[in-house]
């Protein structure tokens, strides 16, 4: 069986998220990590492996730096990374991500795609269904147990809703998105730390992709444009007391809740 | 892609078990809020589904001119290939403009496949709709293009926001957060246009087998519905403890909810869960009590009308965002604080 796994490698937002003296978001001070819902992912294709002894490739888009996120899932146990990037692609949408992704996955053979949810910069979780249409393959998303047949070259799949869960077959090659509440991914270990560093990371540019127009890549091919951004405005103070007793706490509180007529 | 062939706002009718869920009405809401400012002012409403035509008048009701039905045993229970294959049928037959979907778990998946298959962009987990200009000030040598869908949300957790055009393609789509617009008052004994249309299904490589349905008993409220919200975080101390919360939501017709860290923990339910990875709410009155206020938690929860903080961190960023902060311990002041609404409100009886 032959797995591919989508990963990107995003800014830490969990905690650490640092501010310059003007109040805009500091991204370079911020850690730069292998997105949580991508690690399950990678995690659910590695126990796979154990279990059925498949071939897992990690793929990656991004700048070269990325470069981090493969060899930390080399150090997990990955047999194969890709790294796609290329001046090009930058500015990418998901529409424009999704087309690039799937431009470079036809290159490689596969029984099973998982990507993460989501990313934690954009938190859009579009790619990854993107990524189905473009390859013309069933997609489960929110997986949150993934199970394969491989005589009967089936997955099935938790697939997790706000009241309810199905379980959800389909057919071989398909794409799976997983939620970070699939498992607890498995720590580097230092053998494989020790082998990131020897294996090999395939680098790939915008020639390498297969059947993808250029209208469909980078900023050109993004339906999408942002007409503004900027760090959230915070909210203006409030007021905020330190009382002395708790009875003048309550006595706080029972007058801003008779004002504004709550009570 | 004529751009102009492209007319009216459509809505993606989310149902469930034939019910419909409250996005579709919040949508609709939106939606008509929207066709205000286009020149064609009708709504549309889009209901995929089995059986499910009767769910039409309350789709009216609540705001919509026109409801396009498809009806077929394939549409039983969500399956992303043939709802895709649907709604991507109405859009190439009847040519919205725009198209909102809920950003819910089944809009999530049914929008970007969908957006894919018509080669549109897709805006996800919108925070708030607009019709404006893009670019939004005219620059020399680009064209100023008006009447233009502009979607803002929230990204990196909250911490930035950014608004969003798709000006050459269409319909211009959209994936809303639930809980954030506003539903119209109910028109009683409104009617709808209603359109049948059946593109046809046929099982392909991309269908998809439900072996089993399990639905996870929801005994917990609605917290997006609540008006009041009494919202306890990790400084509440154990599962126990949300006694005096519960006590609290009782003496104001409150309900409880929380923030990540209670999840976590496994004191509460994920149902019950404010921010970024939990719902978005804006009640009149959200009481954060022992929450510290993780940029995370306050985007869920930071349009609510009335915030009032209780932490015993003097510094702790719920304080940025409370119009009302107490530094104090919750044990001591929440108990007294039931005690006195109690009195109080016996005393106006």
């Amino acid at each position: 069986m032959k797995i591919v796994v989508c990963i990107k490698q995003v800014p830490d937002t969990k905690g650490g998220v640092k501010f310059k003296p003007d109040g805009t978001l500091d991204r370079g001070a911020m850690l730069a990590i292998m997105n949580p819902d991508d690690k399950a992912g990678l995690e659910a294709a590695l126990r796979l492996k154990d279990q059925y002894g498949a071939e897992v490739t990690v793929l990656t888009m991004g700048l070269p730096k990325a470069d981090a996120v493969l060899r930390e899932a080399f150090a997990m146990g990955a047999d194969k990374a890709i790294l796609v990037t290329d001046r090009v692609l930058g500015g990418a949408d998901t529409w424009a991500t999704s087309s690039t992704i799937a431009g470079a996955i036809r290159n490689l053979e596969y029984d099973l795609i998982i990507t993460g949810r989501q990313a934690i910069d954009g938190d859009t979780a579009q790619v990854g269904p993107q990524i189905s249409e473009h390859l013309n393959l069933p997609v489960i998303s929110y997986a949150e147990e993934i199970k394969v047949d491989e005589k009967a070259k089936t997955v099935e799949v938790k697939r997790q809703f706000e009241d309810r869960y199905h379980i959800v077959k389909a057919k071989m090659p398909c794409l799976v998105t997983a939620l970070s509440e699939l498992n607890e991914p498995r720590y580097m270990t230092p053998g494989g730390i020790f082998d990131a560093f020897e294996k090999e990371v395939t680098v790939w540019g915008r020639n390498d992709l297969k059947d993808v127009d250029d209208s469909n890549l980078g900023l050109k091919g993004s339906p999408t444009q942002i007409a503004k951004a900027s760090d959230k405005v915070k909210k203006g103070q409030g007021e905020k007391v330190a009382p002395d007793s708790v009875d003048e706490a309550v006595d706080y509180i029972v007058g801003k809740l008779t004002e504004k007529h709550v009570i | 892609m004529s751009l102009e062939e492209y007319k009216g706002v459509f809505i993606f009718a989310q149902q469930v078990d034939n019910e419909l869920s409250s996005i579709a009405l919040e949508l609709l809401g939106k939606a008509k809020n929207l066709a205000e400012d286009l020149d064609e002012k009708k709504v549309t409403a889009v209901l995929l589904g089995s059986g499910v035509k009767g769910l039409s008048d309350k789709l009216a009701e609540y705001g919509a001119d026109r409801v396009i039905v498809v009806d077929d045993p394939a549409l039983k229970d969500y399956r992303t290939e043939p709802y895709t294959h649907a709604l991507a049928s109405v859009i190439n037959e009847f040519k919205p403009e725009i198209l909102l979907v809920g950003a819910t778990a089944i809009g999530r998946d049914l929008g970007p496949r969908v957006s894919s298959r018509v080669h549109t962009g897709l805006t996800a987990d919108c925070t708030s709709l607009d019709i404006g200009d893009f670019p939004l000030n005219a620059v020399p040598g680009q064209e100023q293009k008006h009447k233009q869908l502009l979607m803002t949300r929230p990204a990196f957790g909250g911490n930035t926001i950014a608004t969003i055009a798709c000006p050459d393609f269409r319909p211009q789509m959209a994936t809303v957060r639930p809980g954030v617009m506003q539903k119209i008052d109910p028109i009683k004994g409104a009617k709808a246009e209603i359109v049948e249309f059946n593109p046809g299904f046929e099982e392909n490589n991309c269908y998809t087998e439900i072996l089993k349905i399990v639905k996870e008993a929801s005994s917990v409220a609605d917290i997006q519905g609540a008006k009041i919200l009494v919202s306890g975080g990790r400084g509440v101390g154990s599962a126990e403890n949300f006694k005096l919360l519960d006590d609290l939501a009782e003496a104001l017709g409150g309900t409880v909810s929380c923030s990540r860290a209670v999840v976590d923990s496994g004191w509460k339910p994920k149902d019950l869960q404010v921010g970024q990875t939990g719902k978005t709410v804006r009640p009149a009155l959200y009481f954060a009590i022992g929450i510290s206020g993780a940029i995370q938690h306050v985007a869920g929860m930071e349009e609510s009308d009335i915030i009032i903080a209780i932490n015993k961190d003097e510094n702790a960023p719920i304080f940025d965002v409370a119009d009302y902060g107490v530094v104090g311990d919750l044990n001591k002041i929440v108990p007294a604080l039931t005690k006195k609404i109690k009195e109080s409100l016996a005393a106006k009886k």
